[in-house]
């Protein structure tokens, strides 16, 4: 029985699961993957760099069969890579284009390895995942068109920091990571207790063999898309992914046929991960278990074969989710929950990470002419065609010159200096704005409202701009990122409606998450501009402890600090009269300090301007 | 072997709005946007083989019709052959660069023998068809003006590395995409014709449905595929018989009166809203086989064909199909 256990965690159902349980399920991800690298797509695997990480990968590797592609996916690609570019050197000797492969198509049959997954682009995600869809990667560039066949399983290696599951400031696009079945995470283990297995091989390679007569059977479909509803997990992939989890799990053991363990199996290593809420919370479970039981067995007594509905637990999916409970890594029913509420008012979306976008893909201006030197990068196409027309001219001229003409007749091309085309690239420098709002109880109700409806006009305003927003809320005991940088409207909308107001105002802890925030901007390349809507009267520490004090010291420290990056900021004092200590934050800040005593939308819009 | 249309469960939004831009290509594009996993790409590939063969002029590369407006290569010709080829879809896959989409000098033959050849790009090949973008909103914005330009007129004007030529280039742009992944901006979006939104079904039996034809098909796409050509034939008829159709189908005064009342009092700006709204009606009345439109076919179609014109309110959460049903039902009860 779970929710009660959440608040000591001694007592924890899931202590009994040991880490060797947990390390046990990590290698049967990699088995089952191994069995249907193209159907479950691959892994989510969260892990910092690391000798359990490593062992991991080699078991993983050692249940291939020989010959399988395993490629390594370089950070910060580029297309010509990914998709197969001009081979210079065979286009030149030729005189007509000729194409290297690319990285996608080379990992055709077998696997990419994703590392530093958390901070791949938005582009490089959306190009994964379009292959990942369709088994295929299609290239339009450069004066190049093709179509290669690219199925492979991807093994995203997400070292970001913070919680195992989502959340984090940096996270793998979930545009990405939903169409991968496993989410694993091997943080909380030591070496120990990830003990070498060496077989497995063989087992993979009959399952293989055996996968496509594996029989799903109705039953197994229904049960996955209930418990799929049950447990919020929304996107249609889910149980697709999970459907699949469980013939790999049953070709694993030799069944043609899927059963219940498979099905827990399946849900405890698919569903379970995405979860963004639990059936049945526990203080209702309790008091219904008396009354509903009758109910229940009615039901069953009509023998009605109505499909259960998505609102009653049906027995079968009971079992099952007993079943997935008793294996669940600890703290991820915890964390579930407190999503769960999180989301509550956020809409039904359910768990998303964080919108990634890059510049790096500037707009690429035409192909100027230019030397080579470090650091440039030579448009092939271009200079081919600069050269082209000149071609007869020169072959003219070298016969001339009193050298033979070439054995190789025509097929010799002369390029010259002078023809070299630079690609050059237009930086669009992205921009980010970030807001944190003062939501304590010191901001009266109304002005938390007032200061909302002042944030929202300015994201209206940075999204007709492209801008990406940030919204970061303090109260009570510390701040929360209701949004990382986005550029979703939606998004923003949904995560300052849900914005709750009250408590005490934990200045020190926001300015220290917007530090973060602002960092990660600029690590991304964009220029972060950053706006706090406070009035100043700090009242709980760092270490969140209540005392003006204390408090007030912290807050000044950490301002201070972010006075050090040298990040634009505006601090905009929402008191009733000005606030001495508002203005001792902005100095510290370095940042520029308006007064709103009413705040009024137009004139904040004008002062942000004013700093960009 | 690409996923039958017929067998995509629910989504008849975003399937009309596909099958009334093939009846009438002149609704102007059409934007899907919505939740991930809805089948929004399947759905565009699945089009291509559903749609009937046309007649196309042999050896151009541009695959003029015989009996339409031809390009200058195939207006000198005085006899050709003609053959029957698929209506393309194209795709045009992130990261594709200019010189691929809009066409470029053919380098292969300028360096082989100094010869100015045109290599006609990506809006060429999708002539007379479809060209369809994922993820639209990612798309670099010098891309989506130049294709939305080209959209517009029907012709591709290259003048680009010595090169100057144009050549037509008439398709239907489908653009799809998901609003938490950035909008698109908002001067693009009244340019598409249609817009639909779609969502993951939340109901069980759907969903259960959904998992086990995907289940089916990927187990066994032949006979999968099989199983649905039937079905699949007679959308095929739907779309033959509905452009038979469009020709002759009126649109009655008081609908017509009903269409400009709806857009203004919805205040969509310009023109443009109220002719799709009407070409959009037409192209439904032919698809559902209805020789006249009526207050029906407009109120089915308004969603789709006004929703991503109405100006954009920052702060009201409503969505805009709501607001458009919302208007729709307010009038309709007060006529």
């Amino acid at each position: 029985m779970m929710v009660a256990d959440h608040t000591s965690p001694t007592d924890h159902p899931n202590e009994a699961i040991s880490a060797i349980d947990l390390w046990d399920d990590a290698l049967l991800a990699a088995r089952l993957i191994a069995v249907d690298p193209t159907g479950l797509k691959g892994v989510v695997l969260k892990a910092k760099a690391g000798p359990v990480r490593d062992r991991w990968l080699s078991y993983f590797s050692s249940l291939l069969p020989e010959g399988t592609p395993l490629r390594r996916l370089p950070a910060g690609i580029t297309d010509d890579r990914l998709y197969g570019g001009i081979d210079l050197s065979a286009t030149l000797k030729s005189g007509k284009p000729v194409r290297l492969k690319g990285l996608l198509a080379e990992a055709d049959q077998g696997f990419l390895v994703a590392p530093m997954a958390e901070r791949l682009s938005l582009d490089h995600a959306s190009r994964l995942s379009g292959a990942l869809d369709f088994g295929e990667a299609r290239l339009e560039r450069d004066g190049l068109s093709a179509v290669d066949c690219a199925s492979f399983g991807l093994i995203a290696l997400d070292e970001g920091e913070g919680e195992s599951f989502g959340e984090t400031a940096e996270s793998l696009p979930p545009a990405l990571s939903e169409r991968l079945a496993f989410f694993l995470s091997l943080d909380s283990f030591s070496i120990r207790d990830a003990v070498e297995y060496a077989f497995g091989a063989e087992e993979v390679a009959e399952a293989r063999a055996m996968l496509c007569t594996v029989d799903a059977g109705e039953a197994a479909i229904e049960t996955l898309c209930g418990l799929a509803l049950k447990l919020g997990v929304f996107s249609i992939r889910a149980p697709v992914l999970a459907l699949k989890a469980a013939r790999a799990h049953a070709a694993l053991s030799g069944r043609c046929r899927i059963a219940e363990d498979d099905i827990i199996a399946a849900v405890r290593l698919v569903l379970a991960p995405r979860a963004t809420m639990w059936p049945a919370p526990e203080e209702d479970y309790e008091e219904e278990s008396v009354e509903a039981e009758p109910d229940r067995s009615d039901e069953q007594r009509d023998g009605t074969n109505e499909r259960p509905d998505s609102d009653t637990v049906g027995p079968i999916d009971d079992l099952v989710l007993e079943a997935v409970k008793v294996g669940l890594p600890p703290g991820l029913l915890a964390a579930i929950k407190a999503h769960s509420e999180r989301a509550r008012g956020k809409g039904e979306r359910g768990k998303q990470g964080s919108d990634q976008f890059s510049n790096t893909h500037g707009r690429p201006l035409s192909a100027r002419r230019g030397d080579l030197r470090a650091g440039r990068k030579l448009d092939v196409i271009a200079t081919l065609r600069k050269a082209a027309p000149f071609q007869a001219l020169r072959a003219r001229e070298k016969g001339v010159d009193g050298q033979k003409p070439s054995t190789q007749g025509r097929r010799r091309l002369y390029v010259r200096p002078e023809d070299f085309q630079i690609t050059r690239f237009k930086d669009r420098k992205e921009t980010a704005t970030i807001f944190a709002v003062d939501a304590s109880g010191s901001t009266a109700i109304a002005r938390l409202g007032e200061a909302k409806g002042a944030v929202e006009l300015l994201l209206s305003e940075s999204y007709a701009r492209r801008d990406h927003v940030a919204l970061i809320s303090f109260r009570g005991e510390k701040a929360d990122l209701l949004l990382s940088p986005t550029r979703s409207l939606v998004r923003a909308k949904r995560a300052l409606a849900a914005l709750p107001g009250g408590g005490g105002t934990p200045l020190a802890s926001a300015l220290s998450t917007s530090i973060g925030i602002v960092e990660d901007a600029e690590r991304r390349g964009r220029t972060p501009t950053f706006v706090l809507l406070t009035d100043g009267s700090a009242n709980i520490a760092l270490d969140g402890s209540a005392g003006r004090k204390h408090a007030f010291d912290d807050a000044l420290g950490v301002a201070r600090q972010f006075g050090a990056l040298g990040t634009k900021a505006l601090i905009v004092d929402i008191s009733k009269r000005k606030s001495a200590k508002a203005q001792e934050i902005a100095s510290a800040m370095n940042g520029l300090y308006v007064p709103l005593p009413h705040i009024n939308a137009e004139a904040l819009s004008s002062a942000v301007r004013a700093l960009a | 072997m690409t996923y039958p249309f017929s067998a995509i469960v629910g989504q008849d939004a975003m399937k009309n709005a596909l099958l009334m831009a093939a009846i009438d290509p002149s609704i102007g594009g059409v934007l899907i946007f919505g939740d991930r996993g809805t089948g929004k790409s399947t759905a565009v590939r699945a089009l291509a083989s559903l749609l009937p063969k046309m007649d196309v002029i042999e050896g151009c590369p541009y695959q003029c019709a015989p009996d339409g407006k031809k390009c200058e290569q195939c207006q000198g010709l005085t006899k050709y052959k003609t053959r029957k080829a698929a209506v393309p879809v194209v795709d045009l896959p992130l990261g594709a660069t200019e010189d691929r989409v809009v066409g470029a000098l053919d380098i292969e033959k300028a360096l082989a023998s100094g010869e100015k050849a045109f290599e006609p790009g990506l809006l060429a090949k999708a002539n007379r068809g479809f060209l369809y973008i994922d993820e639209v909103n990612l798309l670099e914005d010098h891309l989506v003006d130049v294709l939305l330009d080209v959209a517009a007129s029907g012709i591709n004007v290259v003048e680009r590395e010595g090169l100057s030529l144009s050549h037509p280039a008439r398709f239907v742009l489908v653009g799809s995409g998901n609003p938490e992944e950035g909008e698109l901006r908002p001067q693009l979006l009244d340019r598409f014709g249609l817009s639909v939104d779609v969502e993951t079904p939340k109901d069980l039996p759907s969903r259960i449905e959904v998992v086990r034809r995907r289940d089916l098909y990927e187990n066994d796409p032949e006979s999968f595929v099989a199983k649905y050509k039937r079905k699949d034939a007679a959308v095929r008829r739907k779309v033959l018989d509905g452009r038979k159709l469009l020709p002759n189908i009126t649109v009655p005064d008081d609908v017509l009166a009903l269409a400009s009342n709806i857009c203004m009092m919805l205040g969509t700006d310009g023109l443009r809203g109220e002719l799709t709204l009407m070409r959009a009606a037409r192209a439904y009345a032919a698809l559902s086989g209805a020789e006249t439109v009526t207050d029906t076919h407009l109120k089915a179609i308004a969603p789709s064909a006004l929703s991503h014109r109405l100006r954009r309110n920052p702060l009201d959460e409503t969505r805009a199909v709501v607001r458009v049903e919302r208007a729709l039902d307010d009038f309709m009860a007060a006529a």
